[in-house]
């Protein structure tokens, strides 16, 4: 059976034919774009109009993301912006500490069980003045339930005293640099880093696998796709064992769910060789919404957590470098063997330092292993500078920036992590434009909030949270932009075959929008609104959601 | 002052210095001890299927009641794991991933109190490959980090090695873990220092500890007097021959102690009830 949608307007990013008005699919797969009578040949069809006032583009493809964005929403959002949750309640940002702790007291109240765990999530108190959080403020909420804060960096979290008692902290004579203490010689209840949250998490009700998600994570997950436009999403660092995969399998084999999943195995935890073993058993397993077989590599920590590795000149605020999360012959053995293979592997390179150990590596594993196309991918590459893009582009790699991190951090970056110039050369995206990177651009969610429109008004305007434009000659154009949300990010992921452009032989995947995003333009994308997308064929309204 | 917390050692250093050959000997050897051997991940480390008892997840129970565990990203899950044990080990050895700082381990453990306790930073490097190490851009810092941190330093492959690299790595060991007490050896001599753990003084004679260059001595101390133990143990513990020793002595107000010592570690818990005055101390014959 054949439908052909109307629309307004149709923004393919086929530059064969930009723009158009109709768009013929038949078993979730494109016929074509045109007029109706182009699609005459194709045989009789029903014409579906419900789109008329509406605006297609290719269904979004985020990059640079976690389900765990799904799982976080059964706790209490606490963050200082407004953020839509799955249901579609614009959730408003808490903006003192005071209002984050009455939200507190209000979720407290709603809990029936009295020994249940009270966990919210991303606190970001560089909004309040780096006021710190004391468990006693906690302690007034309740004192008999465990509660924890987890800051929108993911590298603190604030608990309360019962928590700490839980966990066996709530005494004198601790010596961790991550565990500041209050004038009693106790805990203050603020835990920095993963090996200080990780003993107190669990017993917050975070699960001890924060990259994870459950199957109603997943679905709240695919509520978020529908509202952003997104129809294919990675979920960038999973571990995949047999019955997460059950779960994924399970969940995106309901034709409900309304998105593609890219889940990339990551290499904690297992050999280079048993990684290796992994992925391969996996990739058969894989169907049309959920796409094994592929791998991501930790190189290094984040640049907020000074744990991020730097070339000199370093910190600006003097921080030694940060930390390898796997050490070079490993990430060597991994890409080489990946390149013979054909397995795809991303790397997370927060530092430029991390970035040239992926570049120097790649040069001498790809004489070893020449690849014509494998599309190896830089994730964040925050800090790259100009001839580590040139060097991308000698190499065949591509990039993800994470470009919403400039209006979130931007401020941060430039007053403390590594100072002026290069808080304004972060994130490059002006650079790769430039220099013929195949680039794309990340929420990171839920670090950020998953919203690629938004991501993209990021890229093109740089401004930070407090209004600071942060290197201009690092702005990319609405088209750039555009493209960097679908065929950009499909091109990584090897799926730009399939979905990114709207086009004959492709995959019906649309973002629906009320507004034209050539329309709102560069200063205003991010108030594009999304009316839903279609997966498949299949359409996802977000009111129904 | 505190109940016996379990001790645990961390053995750190880069790839190559011999960390898996060490926790290979150390399973193989550890007779009625009950080790819990903690791994980054089980890949590098083959069992002998014949040595295996059970597998549950990243848990392999082994044959005489020793435990070893993949801990892969989250190392504190894990050891609240062994920690809840029934029964507890007697020892747990740590086995830090390449890349992985031993100081920055040994304060996260420190967040388990008297629960356990790191009786020792172990730092192995190959002499053959160190000079290189830290001369490497990416890694040097790394190795620099791992060596400070160290109470003890094992130069390893120092058989294998040409003579001017050895002697380059000892210097440069030197240089870089000055307040580390220092061994050279083969790997299964380094076994025995390190389970010296639970010994009676009567099997501490038995030690036949022959490490490559430096001879080791093994002194039993009778401790017959009540002593100062904190004061007794930082002698000890400033003595730049000492190694390790392990052992019990009853304290003026008639507490009994059990010291851990690890180059210039140590720790002093109570002793259990039955336990017999007497300190082993291995040192090098200066």
């Amino acid at each position: 059976m054949i439908t052909v949608f109307s629309a307004r307007k149709i923004l393919t990013m086929n530059p064969q034919r930009p723009v158009t008005s109709h768009v013929a699919i038949r078993d979730g797969i494109i016929l074509g774009t045109g007029t109706l009578d182009e699609f005459e040949g194709w045989g009789p069809y029903t014409l579906d109009d419900r789109f008329a006032d509406k605006v297609l583009m290719p269904g979004m493809v985020e990059g640079h993301c976690h389900l765990q964005e799904g799982a976080l929403w059964s706790h209490t959002y606490v963050g200082f912006f407004d953020r839509m949750s799955p249901e579609g309640e614009m959730q408003a940002g808490c903006k003192t500490v005071d209002e984050m702790l009455a939200k507190l007291a209000a979720a407290e109240a709603r809990l029936e069980d009295p020994d249940a765990a009270l966990p919210a999530w991303s606190l970001d108190p560089i909004y309040f003045d780096n006021q710190k959080i004391t468990r006693g403020q906690l302690d007034a909420i309740s004192s008999t339930r465990p509660i924890g804060i987890m800051h929108a960096s993911g590298h603190i979290m604030n608990v309360n005293t019962k928590a700490l008692e839980l966990a066996g902290l709530l005494r004198t004579g601790i010596n961790h640099e991550g565990v500041p203490l209050g004038s009693d010689g106790l805990p203050t209840g603020e835990l920095r880093g993963p090996d200080v949250m990780s003993p107190v998490s669990i017993h917050v009700g975070f699960d001890r696998d924060m990259l994870s998600c459950d199957e109603p994570g997943m679905w709240r997950f695919g509520k978020l796709c529908i509202r952003a436009g997104v129809t294919t999403a990675t979920d960038l660092a999973a571990r995949l064992p047999e019955e997460a995969v059950e779960t994924l399998l399970r969940v995106t084999g309901n034709t409900n769910f309304p998105a593609r999943i890219v889940p990339l195995r990551f290499h904690h935890g297992v050999s280079p060789e048993d990684l290796i073993a992994h992925v391969e058993a996996l990739a058969p397993q894989s169907t049309d919404k959920l796409r094994l077989g592929r791998i991501k590599i930790v190189v290094d920590g984040s640049i907020q957590g000074f744990t991020a590795r730097l070339r000199a000149p370093g910190y600006y605020n003097g921080s030694p470098n940060g930390l390898w999360y796997i050490p070079p012959e490993h990430l060597a053995y991994i890409l080489e063997t990946s390149l013979r293979k054909g397995i795809q592997v991303h790397t997370h390179t927060n530092g430029d330092e991390a970035t040239q150990l992926v570049l120097d590596t790649m040069a001498r594993v790809l004489r070893k292993a020449p690849s014509l196309n494998h599309r190896f991918t830089l994730q964040h590459c925050q800090l790259a500078d100009t001839a580590q893009f040139r060097q991308m582009k000698e190499l065949g790699l591509c990039v993800n920036l994470f470009a919403n991190h400039h209006f979130y951090w931007g401020d941060q970056h430039y007053d403390l992590t590594v100072g002026p110039e290069r808080a304004e050369r972060m994130n490059a995206a002006g650079t790769a434009a430039r220099e013929g990177v195949p680039f794309a651009i990340h929420s990171d969610a839920p670090i950020t909030p998953l919203g690629p429109l938004f991501t993209a008004w990021c890229a093109m305007n740089r401004q930070t949270a407090t209004g600071r434009t942060l290197g201009e000659a690092e702005k990319i154009t609405l088209d750039q932009a555009l493209r960097a949300i679908t065929l950009g990010a499909a091109y990584t992921l090897h799926l730009d075959n399939e979905v990114g452009s709207i086009e004959t032989g492709k995959r019906a995947d649309f973002a629906v929008l009320e507004d034209d995003p050539e329309e709102k333009g560069v200063e205003q994308l991010n108030e594009t609104r999304v009316w839903g997308t279609v997966l498949g064929g299949t359409v996802f309204a977000a009111s129904d959601v | 002052m505190s109940d016996t917390g379990l001790p645990l050692t961390i053995i750190g250093g880069y790839l190559g210095a011999g960390k898996t050959t060490l926790v290979n000997t150390l399973l193989r050897n550890a007779q009625e001890q009950r080790l819990a051997v903690l791994v980054n991940e089980f890949g590098s480390l083959p069992i002998d299927a014949d040595l295996i008892e059970a597998q549950d997840g990243d848990l392999v129970t082994l044959a005489g009641g020793c435990v070893c565990c993949s801990y892969g990203d989250d190392l504190m899950f894990a050891l609240t794991k062994i920690r809840n044990m029934d029964p507890a080990p007697d020892h747990i050895l740590l086995e830090a991933s390449g890349v992985a700082l031993p100081g920055a381990i040994a304060s996260s453990i420190s967040l388990f109190g008297d629960d356990i306790r790191v009786h020792g930073v172990v730092t192995l490097v190959d002499a053959e490959t160190l000079p290189d190490l830290l001369s490497d851009t990416y890694i040097s810092d790394t190795i620099t980090r791992q060596l400070k941190s160290a109470d003890l330093v094992i130069l390893t492959k120092t058989d294998l090695a040409p003579p001017e690299k050895t002697s380059l790595s000892r210097e440069l060991v030197g240089r870089h873990a000055p307040s580390a007490s220092v061994l050279e050896s083969k790997v299964d001599g380094i076994a025995r220092i390190l389970l010296l753990d639970d010994v009676s003084v009567d099997r501490a004679s038995d030690l036949d500890i022959a490490p490559h260059k430096i001879p080791l001595v093994t002194n039993t101390l009778s401790m017959t007097e009540t002593v100062d133990a904190d004061a007794f143990a930082k002698t000890l513990a400033s003595d730049p021959n000492v190694v390790r020793a392990k052992g019990h002595m009853v304290q003026a107000d008639g507490n009994r102690v059990t010291l851990q010592l690890v180059g210039g570690r140590y720790s002093i818990t109570n002793a259990p009830k039955t336990a017999q005055s007497g300190i082993v101390v291995i040192s090098k014959s200066a």
